[in-house]
């Protein structure tokens, strides 16, 4: 049966919140999340959700996310390189196994990986609530195998979800959630195990994915909304602490004619000296260890 | 756990198919163009015919008629580019000496025997371009048909051609799952359809091994302009973006970098767009000129195996 409401969070109002301070007194805690995925060239049917739009064989959309893993991402990874930002990588676990370069690259560079389930072409999606923790394990236990860390994040393969997503990660041993898109600060999450997980928040407005492929935006608009972004979560970040994520894909903002555009919006950005430059896990530990009671005792006292 | 969802059959090092291997454009032994130039430029011109009439393919063309028969608009609108807009795109083109090559729909070189001859006089490389923009290379094809889309189509480029054909374009840049088999077993070289690299690499088939030299979906003037509803000036800034950033690239990495134009003269051609063509080929051949080798497909493919 579906729920009515969602009991994830319960409603806090973004006026009277305690402040948060980021570590160095910054305002905005900034983070780029490039998600590295594997999309299988015939993956099975889910009987829910449609992989691609072209019959066998999907050159177009297989194609491109070859692309991504063969050419764009290391123009994206020097890039982030040049500007001093370690990335947080949203990986498909299966990737540790085809494209390991990829992941040797990232961790050399003490990049974070968080879970992003085993394929972007297997769904959440049909499961029962022990194949999806299986999922999970499975995609928690390659990332550890590979990187030598367990997962601290998740963003549900192609944003596919249960009602059971969120809690079975917090009980696989994860403290964030890159899923839910209600709010410019971390939040407690409450999950059926009581754990303290928070959710960070992880922009889908300003995913490029959305803005090129849903929104088909040119590239200087992007790169212009995503600094009028950070414009206005800075200033509001001086009374109250906020993140700014941009969530990224190696074969679309690492295309060598949305490059430029790109590394305008990074190159302003880094330029402030108020704006902590993190990773997701950085940023949900703080919160867990310095924010997080605060948190909940300010939502209990609300009205 | 028996669940074919939780099945994973090409879980494994490298590709889950067996087309290509796996390889990063970064890894690979440098790549040198003629002259030592950065970048190479390969512009095409797809001079296509979308037929007024007949079945629907399984998956629309790019371009594609929608509207009830008799869809005069978009039939008249496409023929405007074999008509009109071609000669423009032609003399855009010529007007700084430009090399390229013409993706042409058998169909066509049977239809109009002029423009045929005014095509075999440019001195470009064609393609085989599908027989029309209705015979899509996707999903349930059956083999005969497919073969004989194939088969028809080299047979009308034979005859206008000024060379022998060796390369395939397919519409849509779709392709079934024996396309490339058809492909080789017809004497084909390469095919541009999968758009998985910058570079030309191997292909496998069950008939031997083709080259794919991907043409860019991202930057094809279709794409940019009708399906991303992007301006022209957005898309000439595009192109140059691209441009400036694989010269630069290249010239840091030591090794050639590749940019290919896709250009439709149905769309182009129009008075409105075709100046933004101009600047374009002035941007890059005139203005990087120093920077570029503008060279027909098989000339890259050539110089990209040395490497």
């Amino acid at each position: 049966m579906a729920k009515t409401e969602l009991d994830l969070y319960s409603y806090w109002s973004w006026e009277g919140r305690p402040k948060i301070t980021w570590p160095g007194d910054a305002k905005l805690a900034f983070w780029v999340a490039p998600n590295i995925e594997f999309y299988e060239l015939d993956p099975p049917e889910n009987p829910f959700r449609k992989p691609w739009p072209h019959p066998y064989p999907p050159v177009p959309g297989y194609s491109i996310r070859d692309y991504g893993n063969r050419v764009g991402h290391h123009r994206q990874m020097a890039l982030l390189d040049k500007y001093g930002i370690r990335g947080s990588i949203s990986l498909s676990a299966a990737l540790c196994e085809h494209h390991p370069e990829i992941v040797s690259l990232c961790a050399e560079r003490d990049w974070e990986f968080f879970s992003h389930g085993v394929y972007n072409t297997r769904y959440t999606y049909g499961l029962s609530e022990d194949e999806e923790r299986a999922m999970i394990e499975d995609a928690m236990a390659t990332i550890e195998g590979a990187v030598g860390k367990r997962p601290a994040g998740y963003l549900a393969p192609a944003l596919s979800h249960s009602d059971h997503t969120i809690d079975l990660f917090a009980e696989a041993g994860g403290i964030y959630t890159c899923d839910l898109f209600h709010d410019d600060q971390p939040t407690p999450v409450s999950t059926r195990s009581g754990k303290r997980f928070v959710s960070i928040p992880y922009s889908l407005e300003l995913n490029d994915t959305i803005a090129y492929v849903v929104q088909r935006m040119e590239p200087r608009r992007y790169g212009e909304i995503i600094r009028r972004a950070f414009d206005e979560l800075l200033a509001e970040g001086s009374e109250k602490g906020t993140v700014m994520c941009i969530p990224t894909h190696n074969y679309q903002v690492s295309c060598p004619h949305r490059l430029r555009a790109f590394e305008e919006a990074l190159e302003y950005i880094t330029g402030h000296s108020d704006v902590w430059v993190t990773t997701g896990r950085e940023i949900a530990d703080f919160y867990l260890e310095h924010c997080y009671d605060d948190a909940l005792a300010a939502m209990g006292a609300a009205p | 756990m028996s669940n074919p969802l939780l099945t994973y059959e090409r879980r494994r090092y490298g590709m889950d198919h067996d087309r290509y291997d796996w390889s990063m454009l970064q890894d690979r032994p440098p790549v040198h163009w003629p002259g030592d130039k950065p970048l190479a430029l390969w512009i095409n011109v797809s001079v296509q015919h979308f037929p007024l009439s007949g079945p629907k393919p399984n998956v629309a063309p790019p371009g594609a008629l929608t509207m009830p028969y008799p869809d005069l608009r978009h039939y008249t609108l496409r023929d405007y580019g074999n008509r009109v807009g071609i000669y423009r795109v032609l003399a855009a083109l010529e007007h700084v000496d430009a090399v390229f090559s013409l993706a042409v729909s058998g169909q066509l070189a049977q239809r109009y025997p002029a423009l045929m001859e005014r095509l075999a006089g440019v001195g470009g490389e064609w393609l085989g371009h599908g027989w029309n923009m209705n015979a899509m290379h996707a999903g349930d094809v059956p083999e005969d048909q497919e073969r004989q889309w194939i088969e028809q189509t080299l047979a009308a480029l034979a005859k206008a051609s000024p060379q022998p054909i060796s390369g395939w374009f397919s519409p849509g840049r779709l392709q079934t799952p024996r396309t490339p088999e058809l492909l080789a077993e017809l004497g084909l070289g390469y095919h541009c359809d999968w758009v998985n690299d910058e570079l030309p690499y191997a292909f496998s088939t069950a008939h031997g091994s083709l080259t794919c030299l991907p043409s860019c979906l991202e930057l094809d003037d279709v794409f940019v302009l009708t399906q991303n509803l992007h301006s022209e000036d957005s898309y000439c800034q595009q192109v140059i973006d691209a441009a400036d950033l694989l010269i630069e690239e290249a010239t840091r990495l030591q090794s050639g970098r590749l940019l290919s134009l896709n250009l439709h003269p149905w769309l182009l051609g129009q008075p409105h767009r075709v100046r933004t063509l101009r600047e374009l080929l002035d941007a890059l051949l005139v203005r990087r000129g120093d920077a570029i080798w503008n060279a027909q497909p098989s000339d890259i493919i050539t110089a990209a195996r040395a490497a």
